[in-house]
């Protein structure tokens, strides 16, 4: 378990995180830009100092009035917005210095993971962006860390990619349990890996709970839930034509007028169904 | 003669580049990464000798260093070294003089560096002086050959603060630039363009040296 109450004056804005997150879970951090997502994971990275209050990690403590563990002791995995990678090592020397007690079979295994067993001993230049973030993603656990973070690691990719990132993650989570908090603008990524949802607004943690509490006002009890966006509203007669986009998919749902007040092209909304037997096609 | 005047410039510039090089990369850490209300002050002192004649370095250098001074009298007492009119004395001068050709492009490389860079390493449980020597200092090569170049470079020409406090001793003070200067007023003009030749040729090659191998690593790295 890792308890967190911090408070952080920074920029003009009063940071106030206080949230509790279980061991083992994946974790989305949500919110807007600006609302201090980046910041919450830096104060946990101990990359930036707490005014005040207490980060407790498995009843150890890493920051409390009197003491303060810098990164090095910490024991997390931090994947950076940029990757960071070390521009003067090749891939593999990006791992190994990445541990402090050497396990060649875990950076075979890593490698393996990443897909880059080939390109091992080419320096990060020489890849590409996605492969450059695979790669950051493989260092920041080759260690196996307590904590995996990720700031804003899939922002600059397509679709495609960005789900073998999720995918990534979720291999090296099945594998190495990690307590992971990852940043994620994208509901349906939320959905995808995330157990919990931490909700950030203007520096403060408004909720944290099932992916479900960011549509908490829908109260809907569906068997069946896609999170998606709306592309096109059009009119059909009496009724309206929503097309939405599920995943890579792009689905047609009917709609009134009386919803469709409440939407606007763009929305991430919430698709549940329950009214009908599926059949599943082999 | 000749050859003995040019030894006496290079190893006087070998070993300015070398302690200022291990001296350089401390203070270029530290202004680089400080929030300290001192470091316009330091910034200033490191640039001063960019702006100062160097007869006024050399003159104070000749007051504060001198036998009848404190740290004169101190050194020669403790060590029997004197610091004016001596090898070691332009030695220090040197130093003084080529501090911001060292400290610049050192800072300026560690500046440029993302910081993210560092903080990875940290957050991969490296301490800072692992992260000095593994992750800084090899991305900054470009920065760092710059800086030895320019110092090598700039204390094999200096002239104005090693006269003041070297004089002109044949084979303990007297460098190359000034060998030039008293064969002219000799009237020894041969001598005085074969030393000025022999500098202009090897200034040449070090600058051709430093920008072809810059081109390099910026090939490799960035």
């Amino acid at each position: 378990m890792i308890s967190i109450d911090i408070k952080k004056s920074f920029k003009d804005i009063d940071f106030n995180f206080k949230v509790e997150i279980i061991k083992g879970s994946i974790n989305a951090l949500f919110g807007e830009s600006g609302a201090g997502k980046t910041t919450f994971l830096r104060l946990l990275a101990g990359l930036e100092t707490p005014n005040s209050g207490y980060i407790k990690v498995d009843n150890k403590i890493w920051f409390n009035k009197k003491i303060n563990l810098t990164p090095q002791k910490r024991d997390i995995g931090f994947v950076f917005q940029d990757y960071a990678l070390f521009p003067n090592m090749s891939i593999i020397e990006n791992l190994r210095f990445a541990q402090s007690l050497k396990d060649e079979k875990f950076i075979e295994e890593l490698l393996e993971m990443i897909d880059l067993k080939e390109e091992r001993n080419s320096y990060p230049k020489q890849l590409s962006g996605g492969q450059q973030q695979r790669v950051a993603l493989a260092r920041a656990v080759a260690r196996k860390p307590k904590l995996l973070l990720l700031d804003e690691a899939f922002s600059a990719v397509d679709s495609k990619l960005r789900s073998t990132l999720q995918n990534d993650i979720q291999n090296i989570h099945k594998r190495l349990n990690l307590t992971t908090i990852i940043i994620s603008h994208d509901i349906a990524e939320v959905y995808k890996l995330a157990s919990n949802v931490i909700v950030i607004e203007k520096g403060v943690i408004k909720k944290s709970g099932s992916p479900d509490i960011l549509f908490e006002n829908s109260q809907t009890s569906g068997k069946f839930r896609f999170s998606a966006k709306i592309m096109k509203i059009e009119k059909a007669d009496t009724v309206y034509i929503v097309t939405l986009l599920i995943q890579n998919n792009l689905t047609k749902v009917v709609s009134t007028e009386e919803e469709i007040l409440t939407m606007k092209v763009g929305d991430d909304v919430l698709v549940a169904s329950k009214a009908f037997n599926p059949i599943i096609i082999t | 003669m000749f050859l003995e005047t040019m030894l006496l410039t290079f190893k006087v510039a070998f070993i300015t580049t070398l302690i200022l090089l291990i001296i350089g990369v401390p203070i270029a850490l530290w202004l680089s990464n400080t929030k300290s209300k001192i470091k316009p002050i330091i910034e200033t002192i490191v640039s001063m000798p960019l702006v100062l004649p160097p007869s006024v370095i050399g003159f104070y250098l000749l007051i504060f260093l001198g036998p009848s001074s404190s740290i004169g009298t101190f050194v020669e007492n403790w060590f029997d070294i004197r610091l004016v009119l001596s090898f070691e004395g332009i030695l220090i001068g040197s130093i003084l003089f080529s501090f911001p050709f060292m400290i610049h492009p050192i800072q300026s490389g560690l500046q440029s560096l993302p910081k993210s860079l560092v903080e990875a390493s940290y957050t991969l449980g490296k301490t800072k002086l692992q992260t000095l020597f593994y992750i800084q200092i090899p991305n900054i090569k470009n920065s760092l050959l710059t800086g030895i170049v320019l110092t090598f470079a700039h204390t094999v020409g200096e002239f104005g603060v090693v006269l003041m406090i070297g004089g002109n001793i044949p084979g303990e003070t007297r460098l190359a630039s000034i060998a030039i200067y008293d064969e002219v007023e000799a009237l020894n003009y041969d001598l005085a363009s074969q030393y000025a030749l022999t500098l202009f040729a090897i200034s040449f090659v070090i600058l051709l040296f430093v920008y072809t191998i810059n081109r390099k690593f910026s090939g490799v790295l960035r």
